[in-house]
């Protein structure tokens, strides 16, 4: 079994943003990036089924400015065996190349590389539009299974647990299917410095996003990005009778 | 304009986050249909008849939907696209799945999780978890939208008398089969539409000392929820986290404790009007936002708040 894992360079879950002051973006210069935090889950989870013996190889793909070489190398250390870089100087996490975008491009990979999974994160720290697994399902006619929690692949039978908001939901998946990561679903392993000196040698190509003939005009237009309104902290009560005067009194939600 | 709703429902009564999202589209304008696409779902059909506003009622019953899994769902959304402006569905993990489905068949770049309308085209969502806030206008030619309810009001659940037509739904794809699920049974308000909320993160320190939270949770009749920490502690289920990518709560009061007040759960709460933090490290972040702060052992704290309210 082929997995292909899309992946996305993001501004590290840890770094403090700032909106740019003319309101056209977040400011991304000297700023740590990493991979987004739930494709280093669907990164993790590839890896699991080739060391159970379900997968044969993994294919690491992202799409991004040349510097996002750095993001495969860090998924190939972890254990994938080689990346594809579609490579765009558009702007990945707004006003550039959008989810549909995206889907389409990681549509003519499925075509070409002919995977029989695909995992995914659920979404992106960055724009959290959270679509692009299941447009990349939709356009190649294939099942969904997102927000997963558990993933059992057994006989060519793909069963996949779910985070629904009234609890967990067990899906059960024709093959070859799409699957998007949640959080519950493992924890990624970090890379030992011997794997990441071999990550080096592994094969990673590099494509032209024109090559693949996706349009990346982007079809939202960004009008302006804001800080959101500032929330004041109030104060320290005492204890908790103090607590409870406030509430009722000052407040009044009880 | 006409814009068209996708009903999330139990095929027994509709869910809350629907109201929202028929709030969010008066404000955009035009006639409201609605969509409930279920198995047995006539109750539901007639609830979304009598909702203020709504002028039509697809109703889609057919055995195959019996549980809304996008493969079955989307083709029907693509089917009715071509009579309307929008579609809109609730940003649950309902409509977080159905919709981008429904959106790549139509060529369509779907508008995620918006919590404000600008003009039918123009629309405010947050990105960066809550961090910056964006204006996007689409130029695409039917708008498909996901909606945080908690931005906008409810719909009233009476006062409208819609007509209810049915709908036959395509075969389906086959594609995917439900198995089972395992939901949390609870008498207490649904997270996402209750007047209060108290929640627990990985200071309460076990699945046993939950049941403190759970007391004042009753006292209040409030829902609970609980951090990210406290979930992947397993002291409770998933469905009662709060944060960036749980759910995303704004009741009247907000009580958070034990939790430090991480960017993500804070993404997941800070709409919320009143906020209480109880914590026993008083330069926890939480503080920061808390209207008000109490700092103390929450295993004295939270009893003592339960016994004198």
């Amino acid at each position: 079994m082929k997995i292909l894992v899309p992946i996305k360079r993001v501004v590290d879950f840890n770094v403090k943003i700032h909106v740019k002051s003319d309101g056209s973006g977040i400011d991304l210069a000297n700023v740590k990036m990493s991979i987004n935090p739930f494709d280093e889950i669907a990164v993790e989870e590839a890896i699991r089924l080739k060391e159970s013996g379900k997968a044969s190889e993994i294919i690491i793909v992202t799409i991004g400015p040349e510097k996002a070489q750095e993001q495969i190398r860090s998924a190939m250390a972890m254990g994938a065996d080689r990346g594809i870089l579609v490579k765009t100087d558009a702007p990945i996490d707004l006003g550039g190349v959008e989810p549909l975008a995206v889907a389409k491009t990681l549509k003519a990979l499925v075509e070409k590389e002919k995977p029989d999974l695909v995992i995914m994160g659920k979404q992106s720290i960055d724009d959290d539009s959270s679509q692009t697994g299941q447009m990349l399902a939709a356009l190649l006619g294939w099942a969904q299974g997102t927000f997963a929690s558990k993933l059992e692949i057994n006989d060519g039978k793909i069963h996949v647990t779910r985070e629904i908001d009234g609890g967990l939901e067990t899906l059960e998946l024709a093959s070859p299917a799409i699957i998007t990561t949640d959080l519950r679903l493992n924890e990624p392993r970090y890379a030992k410095l011997p794997d990441i000196m071999k990550a080096k040698k592994k094969q990673l190509d590099v494509i032209e996003s024109s090559e693949l003939g996706v349009d990346y005009t982007p079809r939202l237009e960004i009008i302006t990005v804001n800080e959101p309104p500032v929330r004041k902290g109030g104060i320290k009560v005492d204890n908790v009778d103090a607590l409870i005067d406030k509430l009722k009194n000052e407040a009044k939600v009880i | 304009m006409s814009i068209l709703i996708l009903a999330e429902h139990d095929n027994k009564t509709i869910k809350s986050a629907t109201l929202n999202t028929i709030g969010a589209a008066s404000q955009i304008g035009g006639d409201i249909h609605v969509l409930v696409a279920g198995a047995n779902c006539d109750a539901v059909a007639q609830e979304a008849a009598q909702i203020a506003g709504v002028t039509k009622v697809i109703k889609a019953d057919a055995a195959s939907l019996e549980h809304p899994i996008a493969e079955n769902i989307a083709p029907i959304l693509v089917d009715l696209a071509s009579n309307y402006s929008h579609i809109l569905a609730p940003a649950t993990t309902f409509g977080k799945n159905i919709l981008p489905r429904a959106a790549a068949l139509l060529d369509t770049q779907q508008i995620s999780d918006i919590i404000a309308v600008e003009s039918a085209d123009t629309f405010k969502r947050p990105v960066y978890a809550g961090n910056a806030i964006a204006t996007v206008k689409s130029s695409d030619a039917i708008k498909l939208i996901t909606v945080r309810g908690t931005t906008f009001d409810a719909a009233a659940t009476s006062g409208g008398s819609a007509s209810v037509e049915d709908y036959s739904a395509p075969e389906t794809t086959g594609l995917t089969t439900f198995v089972k699920a395992e939901l949390s049974v609870s008498e207490r308000p649904e997270l996402t539409a209750a007047k209060i909320v108290v929640s627990g993160g990985r200071g309460v320190g076990s699945e046993e000392n939950f049941a403190i939270i759970e007391k004042l949770a009753d006292k209040l009749g409030a829902a609970i929820g609980a951090s990210r920490a406290a979930v992947d502690a397993g002291y409770v289920p998933n469905d009662y986290q709060v944060g960036q990518t749980g759910k995303i709560v704004a009741p009247d009061l907000y009580i958070a404790i034990g939790i430090s007040g991480a960017i993500q759960h804070l993404a997941g709460m800070k709409g919320s009007k009143t906020i209480v933090a109880i914590n026993k490290d008083e330069d926890a972040p939480i503080f920061a936002i808390a209207d008000y702060g109490l700092v103390a052992d929450l295993f004295d704290a939270v009893p003592e708040l339960t016994d004198k309210l």
